[in-house]
């Protein structure tokens, strides 16, 4: 085992995934030479050639339409797209070309490409550099959506997304590449695809999050613990198409009241969805209607409310207290 | 049947050869001048451009130092891009429209936008986006290459409604890489527009050389397949600029777009976001782009002028130190943003979802 941060996780996945397999690619822009505006590709270019870590022109439609192209013929690219604010340029390849591209050909071509991109606020990055749009990505029919909340899923669920013979958008939180770190095993190892993780037990109310939002839930279920005698469980999602129905239903089973934290806008993305899958297989387990705590319905776009924009402990908390005294 | 071709020595004569070009230049590095490409500019307008790049360059350098000191958000660095910059904008009428990239403040500066507001809007306050009613700019874009396409529709309008004024837009050696870059300028051609576009060619796209942007020669030559006049610039040499922008101008009100490469050097890092040039830059290259940098370049011209002295070039100094100063005054005493604010500025009227949004953080959180 060794100790790492998220970003270094994520670098730790695609040396093993280039290492393992000669037809993984990476490409982007800046992931060569500079190994990435985060440096989740430092090192690789060198240890592993140009041919297979390349810096790409300054066309995200280009990356995208690249990827899919060399999916099609048997490669498994890695595409980065610097932010996510960058991937509107991309969206054809994301959300049509890749994901179709199996069901347009009745199973004839697959597409394994595994795009990358760093999302989320509160690193005060500029506007397009933090927004949450995997609402817009589970939309997509064909494409599976990752978001580990630590480094050891991070690279076990990137090494799972690489392997998957279909596209993966692979997530990764921002806030989380440098701030927290975890025992990673060295070796090979994978997180599945698909399967929601029980990060905290309790027995009075679930709250179902992913991402940066996992480390804000489980601060708030420590203080309703505390304040409330709330004992709370947490459900880091991991997956968020397909999620993981058999966890989200046994845990609402067990505790009858939900809460879905997300950092998103609040209209059309993870939290209604959960909502759904809640009332169409549990609703009458639950003593209270669920809850949602989420950004506004406006852009991230303004670092110096960031903060106040993205849910905090006090927000949940008063969820929690809601929904338990409903 | 179909005839079938002998391939030969016809397909040679059918081979699109690109023509070689010379950059336009007025001034040489040493600072001489080549008379028949001298614009036309009063001694005070000379004088002005140098006092623009001044002004530029410490407002620059003090920039960088305040998002140092974690005083301002995003900031992308300018200095060896003056005379691109300001030559470009000094050819300009008022009314003429700019749509930026997110490093081209210095010319929104010059065409009114104040520069308390690029303080905010670096830090990402939305009062930085609010451009005064009476200057003509876009807020700095930062999708590489979207303000290039906004460009046809801007340019457009004017046609529509008979004015004399016309749309610029500004991108980077990276920018010219996007699909939008082309579209932008295959719409300008097909539609007659009066429109002006710039690459600022300043060697990198954060870390990637323009050699692994394109095999094309030139990125001015990407305006001859749109269809549009091309042309390529020193864009270390204010004077060229300048000249070949107002040129472009009168062109682009007559329905003549023209693509304009200038080709400058960016001396310092892509941003003040932790970006570190010698992890790419080519070794030892830096050198000769500072010797050749517009600053010095204009100043040895106008000094062989009498136009120019040490003490005119303290006073821009001064003068800009405490422009900067009362700057970041006014910046950091303008009202903080709120969340409600956030809110009722998504749309014209606010819909009731939103509002409740709003009403909610108000009853829990709300000071």
């Amino acid at each position: 085992m060794a100790t790492m941060t998220m970003v270094k996780a994520i670098n730790d996945a695609m040396r093993i995934a280039l290492q393992n397999d000669p037809n993984v690619m990476i490409f982007g822009e800046d992931v060569g030479k500079n190994g990435g505006v985060f440096r989740a590709t430092d090192g690789l270019q060198a240890k592993f050639g140009v041919d297979r870590v390349m810096d790409t022109p300054l066309a995200e439609s280009g990356i995208g339409g690249l990827a899919v192209g060399l999916g099609v013929q048997g490669f498994r690219p890695i595409a980065e797209m610097q932010f996510i604010g960058f991937i509107f340029e991309a969206l054809d390849s994301i959300m049509v070309q890749a994901p179709r591209m199996r069901f347009r050909s009745g199973g004839r071509y697959n597409n394994p490409v595994t795009f990358r991109a760093p999302f989320g606020g509160g690193v005060k990055s500029p506007e397009l550099h933090s927004d949450s749009l995997e609402g817009l990505l589970i939309q997509t029919p064909g494409i599976k959506v990752v978001c580990p909340s630590n480094p050891y899923d991070a690279k076990g669920l990137l090494l799972s997304s690489i392997k998957d013979n279909d596209p993966v958008f692979f997530l990764e939180h921002l806030k989380l590449y440098f701030s927290l770190k975890g025992e990673v095993p060295e070796d090979e190892y994978t997180v599945p695809i698909g399967k929601a993780n029980v990060v905290r037990e309790g027995t009075d109310v679930t709250i179902f999050t992913y991402g940066a939002m996992v480390h804000t839930s489980m601060k708030a279920a420590e203080i309703a613990e505390k304040d409330l005698n709330k004992k709370v469980e947490v459900v880091d999602l991991r997956t968020l198409s397909p999620l993981d129905v058999q966890t989200i239903v046994s845990s609402v089973e067990k505790t009858h009241r939900a809460i879905v934290v997300q950092e998103a806008q609040r209209t059309a993305g993870v939290a209604p969805e959960l909502i759904s899958v809640i009332n169409e297989n549990a609703l009458l387990s639950l003593d209270a209607p669920v809850k949602r705590v989420t950004g506004f319905d406006t852009p991230l776009g303004h670092p110096l409310i960031e903060d106040e924009w993205i849910p905090n402990t006090k927000r949940i908390v008063n969820a929690i207290e809601e929904v338990c005294n409903f | 049947m179909a005839k079938t071709t002998k391939r030969g020595g016809g397909l040679a004569g059918a081979e699109l050869q690109t023509q070689e070009m010379q950059a336009f230049q007025v001034l040489s590095p040493d600072g001489k001048v080549n008379e028949a490409n001298l614009p036309e500019l009063s001694d005070d307008q000379l004088r002005e451009l140098m006092r623009r790049m001044v002004y530029t360059r410490v407002w620059d350098q003090r920039a960088v130092g305040l998002a140092r000191q974690g005083r301002l958000g995003f900031y992308a660095p300018v200095s060896g891009q003056e005379a691109s910059m300001i030559g470009s904008q000094f050819a300009l009428e008022k009314e003429d429209f700019i749509l930026p990239g997110y490093r081209d403040i210095p010319q929104l500066h010059f065409h009114g936008y104040p520069m308390y507001q690029g303080f905010l809007w670096s830090r990402g306050h939305q009062h930085g986006g609010q451009i005064p009613e009476d200057v003509n700019v876009l807020m700095p874009q930062i999708i590489i290459g979207a303000q290039y396409v906004q460009t046809s529709g801007v340019a457009m309008a004017f046609k529509r409604r008979g004015e004399k004024r016309i749309a610029i837009t500004y991108t980077g050696d990276g920018g010219s890489s996007q699909g939008d870059f082309y579209e932008a300028m295959n719409f300008a051609g097909v539609f007659k527009l009066p429109a002006v576009f710039i690459v600022q060619n300043n060697r990198y796209a954060i870390s990637t050389p323009v050699s692994k942007q394109t095999v094309a020669k030139t990125i001015a030559q990407k305006g001859l397949a749109a269809g549009i006049r091309s042309v390529q610039v020193d864009g270390m040499d204010v004077l060229a600029v300048y000249a070949a922008v107002k040129d472009a101008r009168e062109r682009a009100l007559n329905g003549e777009p023209t693509l304009i490469e200038t080709l400058c050097y960016r001396l310092g890092p892509h941003s003040m976001s932790g970006d570190d040039p010698t992890r790419y830059r080519i070794k030892d290259e830096s050198p000769a782009y500072e010797e050749n940098e517009p600053l010095i370049r204009f100043r040895k011209y106008l000094e062989s002028k009498n136009l120019w002295t040490e003490e005119d070039e303290n006073k821009v100094i001064e003068e800009t130190k405490a422009a900067v100063a009362e700057a970041i005054k006014k910046a950091d005493q303008y009202e903080k943003m709120t969340i409600p604010n956030l809110i009722d500025t998504v749309y014209e009227t606010t819909p009731a979802h939103l509002e409740q949004q709003k009403q909610e953080y108000l009853a829990k959180e709300g000071k």
